[in-house]
């Protein structure tokens, strides 16, 4: 089951009982290459995230920065595709049956798997709730709907440019939490601004009573901090695949073999944003 | 086959489809965007100021009406058709492109955009874009892949001379679906104050319906020049296709004449059985890219794959939606030509009709080539000669073995 009585809404329970917000980190599936991306998503529980967005790689990222790109790249090049991501969240589950997961990516490789297969595959390997990219409110419909009937939370985004008659149309059909994009721009741009970033999570609120997780931009433990005062959730993914490409580049990981060194370097920067987080609003 | 519908010019559809293909699969930061564009077109294109204003620059600047051209020796030569040439590479810049640019930037004027973004590949697409941001003293940012900027080195310095920023882009495959990402991304980032042309029929709805509207006056007028000139509708239309607005500018105002015959042309590169083409009716598979739903090559995993041929302006992994649709309901024959064929093609169109054509009207010209000779003298063919061939003739040399 999914909902409120899914892994995603059993989370945020939890959280709010705690009075703290969740820390969601994004990952690239296959990123650099597929066991160094295993030890990563294996270690990602003990380093404190509380949600997985595990990204599904698409040669055509178009709402990207160019460290999630790069990421996507790295791990096509090593033959990462949906079946391994899927594999991955199953191998993932035998160890981990709480922490949710949400596969992050884009429309075309999912309707290539075919949609019925796909949402049918993704909920009996453990996913939690999808968020794709390329499917705005106007086109969601064919997938959202067998999604929802597979058990998948399908979750919505709303951004600074979304008005509020549209922010009300967006949540009635949301599930899971709402993905509040905290900058108009690509994943990984400039940061917004607090009080900007505490206003659009205040509309957003308004509108429903759905967790409210912020994305884009958030790159230091600091800033984590500071949006885990406003927001029930706190994205991180294009500082932490960043560390994967510094790994790359410094020749810890080699194409073809496990990278241990490299999957710490991840996992502590993880440590480091997840006890920002905790820590926020003591 | 689908059952036929009652118009073959009625799409899109309320949802911007074409059947399944089109839509609006962006970003929902770019949503309300793309509705802003979409209700100020529908305004503009029903507003007589506008049409005007578009009417005049089309006639005094880009120099239209093009001429219908009786291709005398090259219908001589293949002894069949009656072979006519719509000139649309005699507008200013060269090819049919301007066409929608110029449409595109008194829409961005009227809604008060302050800057211009665009992609290119070839690069034909982005120097009409500069050419009118030039004119109307609009700051244009052209994204072009790195790649190709290599590639078409004399088309970056055209947009450059006419005041454009031209951004390499080196991520993906660096070339045109990379340059289009690219601009996708910068418009995420500049919703406020930014118009993107879109170059061709394809993307989020409303843009390949824009798009084959403004490119529709080359159909428009052929069918008042051929009705002046032979005194009734051509047999047979050609075109060549890589993203489709030229051929969609000259079929759409005939999709509803049964009696017209409509020929795309696809790039074939070397072969369709090479796996390097561009092929992606004839050897792609419906998906989503790029905002629309529509033919896309692409391996078993979603993943989109590189196009190949010798003309950059055909070098598109994609296709307009509507392209798509009128391929499934059968309306529009889909045919491929080779890199070889079309070469042959520009060789022979210089040498016996005195024009140099672009190597993408010489992929429609190869198709011409095939078949005209074995009809009869009083059929008609409009072939539409969307642009000249100057850009091409490095990469023809080289394909010739001639060091210039």
């Amino acid at each position: 089951m999914s909902g409120a009585q899914g892994r995603i809404g059993r989370r945020f329970a939890a959280l709010k009982k705690a009075n703290r917000a969740g820390l969601v980190t994004f990952v690239m599936s296959g990123d650099p290459d597929l066991d160094t991306s295993h030890a990563i998503l294996d270690g990602l529980t003990d380093a404190g995230a509380d949600i997985i967005e595990l990204g599904m790689p698409f040669s055509d990222p178009m709402a990207d920065g160019p460290a999630i790109q790069a990421g996507g790249q790295r791990a096509l090049k090593n033959g990462q595709n949906l079946k391994r991501t899927l594999a991955m969240v199953e191998e993932f589950r035998a160890a981990d049956d709480e922490t949710p997961i949400v596969l992050m990516g884009y429309f075309n490789p999912i309707c290539q798997y075919g949609v019925a297969a796909f949402v049918a595959d993704a909920y009996k390997m453990g996913v939690d709730g999808l968020i794709v990219v390329d499917t705005p409110l106007e086109e969601d419909d064919e997938l959202r709907v067998p999604a929802e009937a597979a058990g998948l939370d399908f979750i919505r985004m709303v951004t600074p440019a979304t008005g509020d008659a549209r922010i009300g149309e967006l949540v009635s059909g949301a599930r899971g939490f709402i993905y509040y994009v905290s900058v108009t721009g690509i994943t990984g741009a400039g940061s917004a601004l607090i009080d900007d970033i505490a206003a659009g999570v205040e509309r957003v609120r308004r509108a429903t009573d759905l967790p409210v997780a912020v994305g884009f931009g958030v790159r230091t433990p600091d800033q984590g901090a500071e949006i885990a005062r406003v927001a029930d959730g706190v994205v991180i993914g294009s500082a932490i695949v960043d560390i994967v490409a510094q790994g790359v580049d410094q020749g810890v990981h080699r194409d073809g073999g496990p990278a241990t060194g490299l999957a710490d370097d991840v996992l502590g920067f993880v440590k480091e944003l997840s006890a920002g987080v905790i820590n926020a609003r003591k | 086959m689908m059952e036929q519908p009652n118009s073959f010019r009625a799409g899109p559809d309320e949802n911007g489809r074409f059947g399944i293909y089109g839509g609006r699969f962006v970003a929902e930061t770019l949503m309300p965007l793309i509705k802003d564009v979409e209700s100020a077109y529908e305004a503009a294109r029903i507003d007589p100021d506008f049409i005007a204003k578009l009417d005049y620059y089309l006639k005094y600047y880009v120099g239209r009406p093009s001429p219908l051209y009786f291709a005398e020796r090259m219908t001589e030569h293949l002894g069949g058709a009656k072979i006519y040439f719509k000139r649309d590479e005699l507008n200013h810049t060269g090819a049919h492109k301007i066409n929608n640019t110029m449409g595109q930037i008194l829409l961005a004027k009227r809604m008060g955009k302050k800057r211009i973004i665009a992609e290119t590949g070839a690069g034909q697409h982005g120097v009409a874009t500069a050419t009118v941001c030039a004119l109307f003293d609009l700051p244009c940012v052209v994204y072009m892949g790195a790649t190709d900027i290599q590639r078409q080195a004399p088309n970056v310095f055209r947009m450059k001379l006419l005041g454009a920023e031209v951004v390499p882009v080196t991520s993906g495959s660096a070339t045109l679906k990379d340059a289009m990402n690219e601009t996708l991304r910068d418009w995420v980032a500049h919703v406020d104050d930014t118009f993107y042309i879109i170059g061709t029929v394809a993307g989020p709805h409303p843009y390949p319906a824009m798009v084959r509207d403004f490119q529709s006056v080359i159909g428009t007028e052929v069918r008042q020049q051929i009705l002046e000139l032979e005194g009734r509708l051509p047999n047979s239309l050609v075109a060549c296709i890589g993203g489709g607005s030229n051929a969609m500018g000259l079929f759409h105002p005939f999709l509803d004449e049964a009696s017209v015959d409509i020929f795309a042309v696809e790039a074939a590169g070397e072969g369709i059985e090479t796996g390097r083409h561009a092929a992606s009716l004839s050897a792609g598979r419906p998906g989503v890219l790029h905002g629309n739903r529509t033919y896309l090559l692409q391996d078993d995993d979603g993943q989109i794959t590189e196009a190949h041929s010798i003309s950059a302006g055909l070098d598109y992994p994609g296709i307009g939606p509507e392209h798509s649709w009128l391929h499934d309901v059968g309306r529009v024959n889909y045919v491929s030509a080779t890199d070889q064929e079309a070469l042959d093609a520009f060789q022979l169109c210089s040498r016996i009709e005195g024009i140099i054509p672009a190597l993408e009207p010489a992929h429609a010209l190869a198709h011409v080539m095939r078949v005209a000779g074995d009809l009869p003298a009083d059929h008609l063919l409009v072939m539409n000669m969307c642009g000249r061939g100057d850009k091409d003739v490095f990469t023809v040399a080289e394909a010739l073995g001639v060091t210039l």
